[in-house]
């Protein structure tokens, strides 16, 4: 059987190679140095942060504060909610120093285990009390308005409802799409919950579900789905209409905030904490400092069609001003534990 | 250069004392008495007690293997009341109910692809075998992720397909994409190589004397393929199978793309939308379980047959001719290909064409994941194959409660969705091994976690087809064990290791969840590239990241499949 002993040794030979290859890349990769020992809760002098949001979005951003501070920021990157289970799992040994979240819900998660410090007035002051935590430790970076997205060639303005409640109505059955795991419009239904009671909130779930709302996996699909007309009104977030008409040119698609400035109106936040058992405040208070400068928030209007947290700074093109959208009086870190809502969607059948 | 078949032939045959489960199970083996009236001395002694050079890195292996076990307990014993009322709740009978059904269902329809083609790419004239058996297992490079999402562009509603087809037909409405049936489509087409792997290792070790036997008594080439082909594939058809199935239990990509409520997407929307994250280890405790029911299962059917030959290479066979076959059997693996290769490439290369037009791709930023992934994937590969050989031979070599147990261990964490696997290992690393906490070590480590099954399914069926007189002569002859392994058993089994190998390294490179948690800070792959551009709703940035995904996994593969090609070519030189 000489052939299975040629091909043991061409293998033996390939894996070596390759297993010193890799090894050799491993060793010399250079944005990797965290290779060696991550030591618990960062090296000082460098700042390890935690995202939810893409690289492709806060990269250039990071590139920037590392320029022009020269302290050493690494990020990992990946979902909200995964890398905040990862920081409760972590514990008192998490490597991170900050978590920059995609919306209010994970870092109220973290907020309410304790795991974050308390921020300084003059970080927390430069918002709106709407966009931070009741408990002074976190701070919204940007604004995220829901909206109901309508095809206005199927939808005149004046037919809209003044609320997202007004969606039961028969005229709207089988017209109107959400995204039941999203954790944005999760979010929502846990304002609703909040803001209308318990039965206002399940009421207006069946009733939706009664009324044959279609459901998508995300919000730019229902986006794309009432620009083709397959249905006609959405429940998303106010900047996914943007988004795709940067990519794709005009659709035939625009956003309403509801005018009755409920639930169905309110505007959820990305924000930034930074971890108690962070070594590294000093510089993790320079990078929330950071995200709310002008410079940072305008970089967020332009890029991601987000509201600017930071007073007085230009609007995102083609959106309402925020100061004129009503919203619902509303704790965001109250928004963090949806286990009730959850429970209320499977109750309902929508999730 | 070895003249031991001989001698073990007649051993297998006249065996008068079944001493043990395998000597038990040349009863009922498919070997065909060809001939050997020699009567000669059973060579084995009394059953040997389980070598600690064995026992040791085994249970090793095993431990490892249960930490994510280890921490879902320890998760669910911090369960509060509403876990518990909803772990009786008629939702989980609903989820449990859909969650079998979609795994059924895949298996099914992948074992029915798999099989097929293993066969028609290694024992017929099919024209450009090799072509086809590169192409057909290249599907398993696509992450689940993308697959269902470019089946979504192409199939869904308002899809690139309804758009052309409106075009010329007039067709305004294809049939719903999401649910069962899409979920169905995409896990079935992205994970049928599985089998096609492990049946084709099998195929090409098959004893030609089998089908000569079946033939020369008049049987025809579909009888001796139903009767005597597939009965003798059964453990890798089993092997591979039992990987479908339980990767269909894992999988989270097609489930929430498609829309399907299945066991893992609820784990998943647990750890979105909860703080409590009991309730999710509870979910993922009830998937564990299944896993074992499965595993029960999958002993059952395995039976006590041998699967090795009785001989080497008497006479082979000349390749089946398909003759007027030839036209659907080719139809069949262009078919296959075309749904579940060329539609997802065509449409992430729709995508590279919008993003190349729009200038937003830029190619240097790849080198260094593309090298990452390879390398890391690489390792992990290497990795697991180490530790599959101990857990694979005490299953084959020393069956017993001890190596049942190992094995079953083994396979335990292999349907728990990404997210929970990486979770224990964040908590396990970060608490207990500070030092090793988001290093390259512990990364592989935890791809070894992840894919071990595939090496040891893989470790096992060769050795299920590998003579264990070979060993025990060799041995009898004076070599100690460490050669004997070296010199006769390491060989025999490469091809079958390699299949292993392969699954692994691709599994590594598709591999999301544990990698963005748990690589070193600022280690990119190509996975983590393609998930960052989609995250952020940019696809014509994650095309080019997921085209080389496929494209690497193209340039390793026939490199792994080498020995296979040997072992084919010895049958083309034979006939």
């Amino acid at each position: 059987m000489p052939q299975h002993f040629s091909a043991l040794r061409i293998l033996t030979f390939r894996l070596l190679a390759l297993l010193g290859l890799a090894l050799l890349v491993a060793s010399c990769q250079p944005a990797a140095p965290g290779s060696g020992p991550a030591s618990a809760a960062g090296t000082p002098g460098t700042l390890t942060v935690y995202s939810g949001r893409t690289e492709a979005l806060v990269g250039p951003l990071l590139d920037r504060f590392r320029r022009e501070t020269s302290i050493d920021i690494r990020v990992r990157y990946g979902d909200s909610a995964e890398l905040a289970a990862a920081i409760l799992e972590e514990g008192a040994n998490s490597p991170a120093d900050v978590f920059f979240a995609q919306d209010a819900g994970a870092l109220g998660a973290i907020a309410n285990r304790n795991l974050l410090a308390a921020l300084p007035d003059s970080t927390l002051n430069k918002v709106d009390p709407r966009f931070r935590s009741a408990n002074r430790n976190w701070v919204g970076v940007s604004g995220r308005a829901r909206v109901v997205v309508y095809n206005p060639q199927s939808v005149q303005d004046q037919q809209l409802p003044d609320s997202v409640l007004g969606l039961t109505d028969p005229v709207w059955r089988g017209r109107v799409g959400w995204a039941p795991t999203n954790s944005s419009f999760q979010a929502f239904v846990t304002a609703l919950r909040r803001t209308e009671g318990e039965d206002v909130a399940r009421r207006w779930l069946e009733g939706m579900r009664q009324n044959q709302t279609k459901s998508f996996a995300n919000n730019t699909a229902i986006v794309q789905a009432v620009a083709s007309g397959e249905i006609d009104l959405g429940l998303v977030n106010h900047y996914y209409l943007f988004a795709i008409q940067k990519d794709q040119g005009a659709i035939s698609a625009r956003n309403y905030h509801p005018r009755d400035g409920r639930a169905g109106a309110m505007i959820n936040v990305a924000g930034a904490g930074i971890l108690a058992t962070s070594n590294n405040q000093e510089a993790a208070r320079r990078f929330l400092d950071y995200l709310l400068s002008p410079e940072s928030q305008t970089y967020f209007t332009t890029q991601t069609f987000e509201y600017p947290l930071l007073q007085g700074l230009p609007q995102p093109q083609g959106a309402a001003p925020i100061d004129q959208i009503k919203t619902p009086n509303i704790d965001l870190g109250s928004l963090a534990d949806l286990d009730a809502t959850l429970r209320m969607l499977r109750d309902v059948g929508a999730l | 250069m070895l003249t031991l078949p001989a001698f073990t032939e007649g051993a297998t045959i006249t065996d008068p004392a079944p001493s043990r489960q395998q000597s038990l199970a040349s009863r009922r083996s498919f070997a065909p008495d060809h001939g050997s009236l020699t009567v000669t001395p059973d060579l084995r002694i009394s059953r040997p007690r389980i070598p600690l050079a064995l026992a040791v890195p085994g249970t090793l292996v095993a431990l490892a293997m249960l930490l994510p076990l280890t921490y879902l307990l320890l998760r669910a014993a911090g369960a509060g009341q509403e876990a518990l009322s909803f772990l009786t709740s008629p939702r989980i009978a609903q989820l449990l109910w859909q969650t079998i059904l979609l795994a059924g269902a895949v298996t099914l329809l992948a074992a029915l692809l798999g099989v097929p083609l293993a066969w028609l790419t290694t024992r017929t004239d099919l024209p450009f075998r090799r072509f086809w058996s590169v192409l057909l297992v290249l599907p398993l490079a696509i992450p689940t992720y993308v697959g269902a999402f470019t089946l979504v562009a192409a199939l869904g509603p308002r899809g690139l397909l309804q758009q052309a087809l409106e075009g010329g037909f007039g067709i305004q409405r294809l049939p719903d994409i999401y649910g069962f049936g899409g979920a169905t489509l995409a896990l079935t087409l992205f994970t049928y190589p599985y089998i096609l792997l492990t049946v084709r290792g099998a195929v090409l070790r098959l004893d030609p004397g089998f089908d000569q036997a079946s033939r020369s008594l008049g049987a025809g080439p579909w009888i001796t393929f139903l009767r005597v082909t597939i009965p003798l594939l059964r453990p890798s058809i089993a092997a591979g199978s039992l990987l479908v199935a339980l990767y269909t239990l894992s999988d989270f990509g097609a489930v929430s793309l498609l829309q399907y409520d299945s066991f893992t997407r609820a784990i998943y929307l647990q750890y979105q939308g909860s703080l409590d994250r009991s309730i999710a280890a509870v979910l993922a405790l009830v998937l564990v379980s299944l896993t074992g029911v499965i595993l029960f299962a999958e002993a059952a059917t395995r039976g006590r047959a041998k699967y090795y030959r009785s001989a080497r290479s008497i006479e082979s066979l000349p390749l089946y001719r398909l003759g007027r076959w030839v036209v659907p059997a080719v139809a069949f693996c262009a078919m296959t290909g075309l749904a579940a290769l060329i539609l997802p490439v065509a449409v992430l290369l729709y995508w590279f064409g919008r993003g190349l037009a729009s200038s937003t791709v830029n190619f240097d930023s790849l080198w260094l994941p593309m090298i990452s992934s390879a390398s890391v994937s690489m390792l992990a590969a290497a990795t697991a194959l180490l530790a599959a050989i101990p857990v694979a031979i005490l299953a084959v070599r020393h069956q017993g409660r001890f190596s049942a147990t190992i094995e079953r261990v083994a396979y335990a964490s292999f349907a728990l969705p990404g997210i929970v696997v990486a979770l224990s290992l964040v908590f396990f690393g970060a608490n207990f091994v500070p030092m090793l906490y988001q290093t390259l070590a512990l990364l592989v480590f935890a791809y070894v976690v992840r894919f071990l099954p595939e090496a040891v399914g893989a470790v096992r069926s060769g050795l299920l087809q590998l003579n264990p007189r070979l060993e025990e002569v060799a041995s009898g002859l004076g070599r100690r064990r460490h050669q004997v392994f070296l010199t006769i058993t390491a060989p025999l089994i490469a091809p079958a290791a390699l299949a292993g190998v392969t699954l692994v390294f691709m599994s590594a490179m598709k591999e999301l969840p544990v990698t963005l948690l748990l690589s070193p800070i600022g280690f990119r792959t190509l996975a983590t590239t393609t998930w960052n551009a989609t995250a952020g709703g940019l696809y014509a940035l994650a095309a080019p990241s997921a085209l080389l995904l496929v494209i690497l996994s193209a340039v390793f593969l026939p490199g792994l499949l080498t020995a296979d090609r040997q072992a084919e070519s010895e049958h083309v030189l034979d006939s």
